[in-house]
């Protein structure tokens, strides 16, 4: 009989084990899959994990995996503050499109005048933005009990109809012909969020999302809302015992997980995209939550884990134009990703047991 | 040899089996494909997100070699031109935009002619006299979509009233549905699209007595009955006289805005569960249109707020309609903002 025990301990080894090891089932499941629609897998795989980083034309993609990594990791390592504590917010897709609404706002009602303080407004309206977007599930549940779950994900819905307001109404570039969409930042020398370095795809996100890692690490790391923030995740009652006030907990991290999501919503408006349009948003938001998991909530983890996510985007583009894999096949591989580590990730906490059964 | 090869890259914004919008584009690289045979090498990628993620996929096919990139959804406007600026070698084709460039064209079809057949056999069909219409965004080409079947419906039947659901997506099936079932549910007994998917052509069928027209693509699996006819994009020949003007060393930036004439825009076959008299005047109306003898838009015309618009024997001009952004006379509700 086989059967699954708990362990008294998690177990470190697995921990840390879990996510190479769903990797490589993800590789060796997705080849197969590749395999089966006629591809070599190999070639499928290396296209996807080589392609970006060593290939023809790496000069182009690695600064690409910057642009696209950066606002994953912005996003889940706020989320991962509350995840830790058993604080969700799945609504992190809402607080990037009203941090990117607000600060597009401030740059769009100061257009043309070219200041310095233009960038810095922004980004500060950005943060205030996702932040304040970020406090209605935190006040409705330390006040009502609300489920933070279901509403942040519900403001998604909500944000989403603003920012299709904002691209048809509000925002709409007035020389754009009646199309929706508002101008582009791009071509407005005072809020764009350009590259710091030409070509090396590291713009002012990229060094926010590097600056958010550090801090998160220190905080869990050396300072007491750390350690408030690990014990209430590890033992509820213990940590109200020791002096955590839950409430204050769910305010700092709903609200600092906001803070990071609306940042990287303005970075993104700014820089990469450019332009308020309807289809702002792609999914980083929950794409993070993947991505904070595949990084153990670790905050190191988490840029290993956005720069694996961003790979498989970039890579499987790649093989979608060079090797003709549909683009389903490219999200089964990276669903595959999480499901085996949840799946692997059982052995964290039980181990397998094998025989009759011991005494207990 | 490999380097005589042209090569053609599309990007697609929804997945090829929409069965609508991407699927027809679709259909026309096959036709580029077969046309050429080995002479020319074509590239897609499918699901591709306006803004960064499409240059970033504009750019690989480029880098990858790409002679001719047609990009297919209105929101790869700035990145199509963004990615143009920096390989002056490549030829962009942008479809339903604005922006043009030395070697960025932009091409588009004039939708608005079918929907005049369209208007035309709804308001002979409607019993409830309310026909239903699912819009995906309020932008020019979709208000050209409503005014053009809502003038043609109301000539044929003053009582007929429009009602109107944005469904904020080019392809969703799931919310498509709804859009449709609510519709119906108000009294819709003719529901008309301006989404992809054939999702409220199925809630249709399962209503019953309720008749659709197929979009973008001809949606035949849905016929006789609820889909009693279609608009289908026909971007084949389009694409096959750009890829030869390349070939050729031809090419030039312009502007394509072709209709039924041309053949861009077909009216797919007009079932039996439309009475015979009825289908030939819209086989008659179709005719005038592709002939040039009849515009979709022609005066007396007033718009929404009772202004007047074109004057008796007055045509639109391609400008105007090309920026629409007001309801004509008589319909109801207000374009969102």
């Amino acid at each position: 009989m086989i059967r699954l025990v708990k362990r008294p301990q998690p177990s470190a080894a697995w921990s840390y084990g879990a996510p190479l090891l769903a990797v490589l089932a993800t590789i060796l499941a997705g080849g197969l899959l590749f395999f089966f629609l006629g591809k070599n897998p190999g070639e499928a795989i290396a296209t996807i994990f080589w392609e970006p980083l060593f290939g023809e034309f790496a000069f182009f993609y690695r600064p690409q995996l910057l642009i696209k990594g950066a606002p994953l990791v912005l996003i889940a390592i706020g989320l991962s503050l509350g995840f830790k504590a058993g604080i969700w917010n799945i609504g992190a897709e809402g607080q990037y499109i009203i941090g990117a609404l607000c600060g597009a706002g401030v740059a769009l009602a100061m257009y043309p005048l070219n200041v310095f303080w233009l960038f810095p407004a922004m980004v500060l309206a950005g943060a205030l933005g996702g932040w304040a977007w970020a406090m209605i599930p935190a006040l409705l549940k330390t006040r009502f009990g609300t489920n933070e779950i279901l509403v942040s994900l519900m403001l998604v819905y909500v944000a989403e109809q603003f920012l299709a307001s904002m691209s048809l109404g509000l925002m709409k570039n007035p020389e754009g012909f009646g199309f929706p969409g508002s101008r582009n930042l791009q071509q407005y020398p005072a809020a764009h969020n350009a590259e710091i370095i030409a070509n090396t795809g590291l713009h002012w996100g990229v060094l926010a999302a590097l600056i958010s890692v550090i801090f998160a690490y220190v905080l869990l790391t050396r300072h007491r809302l750390g350690f408030s923030i690990r014990v209430t995740g590890d033992a509820p009652r213990a940590a109200t015992f020791s002096g955590v006030s839950p409430k204050r907990l769910v305010i700092f991290c709903l609200g600092t997980s906001g803070a990071l999501a609306g940042l990287a919503g303005l970075f993104e408006v700014a820089g990469p995209a450019g332009q308020v349009t309807i289809d702002f948003n792609v999914g980083y938001g929950f794409t993070a939550i993947i991505v904070a998991f595949l990084g153990r909530l670790h905050p190191v983890g988490i840029l290993l884990a956005g720069g694996l996510m961003a790979l498989t985007y970039i890579g499987g583009d790649i093989a979608q134009s060079q090797l003709g894999l549909p683009a389903a096949a490219i999200q089964i591989f990276q669903g595959m990703l999480l499901f085996f580590l949840l799946a692997i990730d059982v052995f964290t906490n039980y181990r397998l047991q094998i025989g009759r059964q011991e005494a207990a | 040899m490999a380097q005589d090869k042209t090569k053609v890259g599309f990007v697609y914004v929804g997945p090829v089996g929409d069965g609508g919008w991407t699927y027809e584009h679709d259909q026309g690289r096959l036709a580029v494909v077969e046309h050429f045979g080995d002479a020319v090498e074509t590239v897609f990628v499918e699901n591709v997100a306006e803004g960064p993620d499409s240059e970033r996929v504009m750019t690989q096919m480029a880098l990858d070699g790409a002679d001719l990139i047609f990009t297919t959804s209105f929101g790869y406007m700035d990145p199509t031109i963004n990615v143009a600026a920096k390989f002056p070698n490549v030829k962009f084709e942008h479809a339903t935009g604005y922006k043009r460039a030395d070697n960025v064209s932009t091409y588009s079809a004039r939708f608005y002619e079918g929907r005049a057949v369209q208007g035309h056999i709804a308001g002979k069909m409607t019993e409830s006299n309310i026909i239903g219409y699912i819009g995906s965004y309020p932008i020019p080409e979709v208000i050209r979509g409503i005014n053009s079947a809502y003038i043609h419906a109301k000539k044929v039947n003053p009582d007929v009233e429009f009602k109107i659901v944005w469904a904020y997506t080019w392809f969703d099936p799931a919310k498509e549905a709804d859009a449709a079932k609510v519709l119906i549910d108000q009294g819709a007994d003719v529901v008309l699209q301006h989404t992809d998917s054939t999702a409220p052509q199925a809630a249709a069928q399962e209503a019953g007595n309720v008749i659709t027209f197929g979009q973008a693509s001809d949606m035949a699996e849905y016929a006789p009955k609820p889909r009693v006819s279609s608009i289908i994009d026909n971007w084949a020949p389009y694409y096959i006289a750009r890829t030869q003007a390349v070939i050729d060393g031809t090419w030039e930036s312009m502007d394509t805005w072709d209709g039924i004439g041309p053949g861009m825009v077909g009216i797919g076959e007009i079932t039996d569960a439309v009475p015979a008299d009825v289908k030939a005047e819209a086989i008659a109306l179709r005719d005038a249109i592709a002939s040039g003898e009849y515009h979709p838009f022609t005066g007396p015309l007033k718009k929404q707020d009772g202004s007047d618009w074109l004057a008796e024997g007055e045509v639109a001009d391609d400008g105007t309609l090309a920026g629409m952004n007001f309801y004509v006379e008589g319909l109801d509700g207000e374009i969102p903002q």
